[in-house]
């Protein structure tokens, strides 16, 4: 937890700490290089984006920014939800080698699958711009020399919590550990319950058979030091009794403090309940936060965030985020990097930052006053989106799904009921040796 | 859905050549070649092509939207299929689904047909209530249920908590035991009416006099059910049968919306979908693809032969 050490100043201190900052940032923000945008009138682009939260209407505005700026005419597509779902579309349009869409967002666990479709990045945006991002991503999005995506935003999970349920119950901060989450969600959700709310829950997250439960289990599993299903280096490391003892934890809490139908929930599912005042706890991505605190949201100003509980080998956050992928059959590769590169841009990330609380995968922005000021996690939760657990897409590469649809259908498996941890970890290991072979 | 079949007296003609010896029936037999010509070239470029280009595909280890080179595997697909254990379960998934949903649909429609078929006031309003289920698009229509069944704002819950039938809530699509059943709700919820609608066709052409001679004879109103409504039936429940079985064999967007083939409802085509769409194995999802075929087949091959209408 590394609170920046200006935040902790008292009075004068902080204030000239804070005109310190401002004068650092403005030299910072002095530093972008001034892009000198093309004129692209008659050129039209069609960009396919995810629409999850207010994700497309804040793409759209920059696309109609981006218009205002080349001239040129952006269409933005509107994708499934569901990261499955949405790649199984674009691999029909670039199956069909499509040209009807140049920008692409793609996950950050595809590169590896779609590489080959990609136009190398590296060609039409500067070093120096390349070099703000954050260089893991930047080194998760090269295949093969090959820069297959800008960062757009960055994600990792968090633990969203009511703040005057955890006052009223006595609790002075959130769980450090998930025993303590399945306690105190347990207690809050019996007391709601007595107090009438008959449909109260306590902790809420995404356990629909998609790839957001790997997501969630990795971070479950991570954290009781049960490994990230494969290592770097290819071993296949999931059947090991700390994984056992995180999946039979989560599965004790479906139906106890975790609807039944938790198995079928995606992120907005979670996120419609938690909104709506009933539940405590919720996991879900930094989208959420802006959401939470937004007018028509039962829990704003009541609700912040917080790093994962720990199974005992401390936090763990899956590493989540889209990027900008333009394809190599679109008929305007250099309009579309253009456009790629504004809408990965400093100013952009940091609107995005700003109204959404997406995740900036530019550095400088995360010590930014006015990015602090909308989404203070940023901040304080710094820690977490740099050292976010990766699942294991670059090792498998474009076998990746695979390795992933078997983790989740097993994790499933075990939610569900059909089958214990101890069944499904020794089948789920030898097929995983049998894709990676 | 009436079938006028020629006459025998015709087809013998035809046959021997009737009263205009051997050329005039090579003639006439010729003639029929030309004039369903067309038909037959629509049929092949349209279902034989991509029949044949989905089984040579099935032989190679060809990946989807990927410029690796295609190599030829024989049967090894095949092979791998049947040692797969989601496959099998899908194909039992899908048999499950297809046996109770086809079954509940024709008893339930068959009910349906009946009653729409006697008389009574407002007959005609009736009809047209019944078919709107059949009316909405099942991608719609799915992902209202899905909403009906949410374990947390559903209306199924809320409604059988209030009668005091449940004392807390259950999720419909999320428990193993429960989701095809769920979905099969869904799928026969949507396409009853199809089946009356179709069944009622045949109960329309039935001649009235057979009742009529039927009463006279003093046969019960059961037993005139059992040996002249049934009996005549058979033709239309013959097709009904038929398109609802290969409409259930190929189930995917009912399962996809509800549940994705998650809790045990993984059938053959959303396995399917998965294989070549989000794995890219276009190789073993033709494989797939045409065990889905032949399974349609030989149900095709059944029923013609239990049910065929008998050619005396």
């Amino acid at each position: 937890m590394s609170q920046r050490s200006w935040r902790r100043m008292q009075g004068w201190g902080a204030a000239l700490a804070f005109l310190l900052a401002m004068a650092l940032l403005s030299g910072a923000a002095a530093a972008q290089p001034e892009v000198q945008w093309p004129d692209l009138s008659g050129v039209s682009l069609t960009v396919a984006a995810g629409a999850v939260g207010q994700e497309l209407q804040l793409t759209k505005e920059a696309a109609a920014a981006f218009s205002e700026l080349t001239g040129a005419k952006v269409d933005v597509l509107e994708t499934p939800d569901l990261a499955t779902d949405r790649l199984g579309l674009y691999l029909q349009y670039l199956g069909a080698r499509s040209p009807d869409i140049d920008v692409y967002q793609i996950d950050v666990i595809w590169p590896g699958i779609l590489a080959e479709h990609a136009v190398d990045l590296s060609q039409y945006v500067p070093e120096e711009e390349i070099a703000q991002h954050f260089p893991a991503i930047i080194e998760n999005n090269t295949v093969d020399g090959k820069l297959v995506g800008l960062p757009w935003f960055t994600d990792a999970g968090l633990l969203y919590y009511r703040t005057d349920l955890l006052e009223k119950y006595g609790y002075d901060g959130p769980p450090q550990t998930w025993q303590e989450l399945t306690d105190m969600a347990k207690a809050i959700q019996e007391g709601e319950r007595a107090a009438g709310n008959r449909s109260f829950w306590g902790f809420v997250w995404q356990g629909n058979r998609y790839e957001g439960l790997t997501c969630d289990a990795l971070e479950w599993q991570a954290s009781f030091g049960g490994g990230s299903i494969i290592e770097p280096d290819g071993t296949v490391s999931v059947n090991n009794a700390k994984t056992a003892e995180a999946l039979n934890l989560a599965r004790s809490w479906v139906g106890t403090i975790s609807p039944p139908g938790v198995t079928t929930y995606a992120e907005e599912e979670a996120r419609a309940i938690f909104q709506s005042g009933n539940a405590a706890f919720m996991r879900n991505w930094p989208y959420a936060y802006a959401l939470a605190q937004g007018e028509d949201s039962a829990v704003a100003g009541k609700a912040d965030v917080a790093p994962l509980p720990s199974g005992g080998a401390g936090s763990a956050a899956t590493l989540g985020g889209w990027e900008l992928m333009v394809s190599t059959y679109s008929r305007n590769q250099e309009a579309a990097a253009w456009l790629a590169r504004y809408l990965a841009s400093y100013e952009e990330q940091k609107r995005r930052a700003v109204i959404g609380s997406f995740n900036p995968t530019i550095e400088a922005l995360y010590e930014d006053p006015e990015v602090l000021a909308a989404s203070p996690f940023m901040g304080s939760l710094y820690d977490v989106f740099t050292h976010a657990v990766a699942r294991p897409s670059t090792v498998s590469g474009d076998r990746y799904n695979e390795v992933s649809t078997a983790y989740f259908t097993a994790v499933h498996q075990v939610l569900t009921g059909e089958a214990t941890a101890e069944q499904v970890l020794p089948r789920l290991d030898s097929e995983l040796k049998r894709i990676m072979r | 859905m009436v079938i006028d079949r020629p006459e025998p007296l015709l087809l013998e003609e035809a046959a021997t050549g009737g009263r205009g010896g051997v050329t005039l029936a090579a003639r006439q037999a010729r003639l029929g070649w030309l004039l369903v010509l067309p038909t037959l070239l629509v049929l092949v470029g349209v279902a034989l092509y991509p029949l044949v280009d989905t089984f040579l595909n099935s032989l190679t280890n060809a990946r989807l939207g990927s410029s690796r080179a295609v190599r030829f595997v024989g049967l090894a697909n095949y092979k791998d299929l049947f040692s797969d254990p989601v496959f099998l379960q899908a194909v039992g998934n899908t048999l499950y689904f297809t046996v109770v949903s086809v079954a509940a649909e024709l008893v339930l429609g068959l009910l349906m047909a009946l009653v729409i078929h006697s008389r009574f006031p407002a007959r005609g309003l009736m009809r047209a209530a019944v078919l709107v289920p059949w009316a909405i698009p099942t991608v719609v229509s799915a992902q209202m249920w899905r909403w009906m069944y949410n374990d947390v704002f559903g209306v199924l819950n809320d409604l059988l908590m209030r009668v005091g039938l449940l004392d807390a809530p259950v999720a419909w699509t999320a428990s193993p035991g429960l989701a095809m059943n769920a979905v099969i709700a869904v799928d026969v919820w949507k396409t009853t009416p199809f089946m009356a609608l179709l069944l009622l066709a045949g109960l329309q052409v039935i001649a009235g006099d057979l009742y009529e001679a039927a009463t006279v004879d003093g046969a019960s109103r059961i037993r005139q059910f059992f040996s002249i409504t049934l009996p005549l039936l058979r033709p239309a429940m013959l097709v009904a049968l038929i398109f609802r079985t290969l409409d259930a064999l190929r189930v995917f967007d009912v399962v996809f919306v509800m549940t994705a083939g998650a809790s045990g409802t993984e059938t053959v085509a959303t396995y399917n979908r998965r294989i070549l769409v989000e794995f890219q194995q276009l190789g073993y999802g033709s494989a797939i693809s045409m065990v889905i075929f032949l399974i349609i087949f030989l149900f095709v091959l059944l029923y013609v032969r239990v049910l065929g209408v008998s050619e005396e």
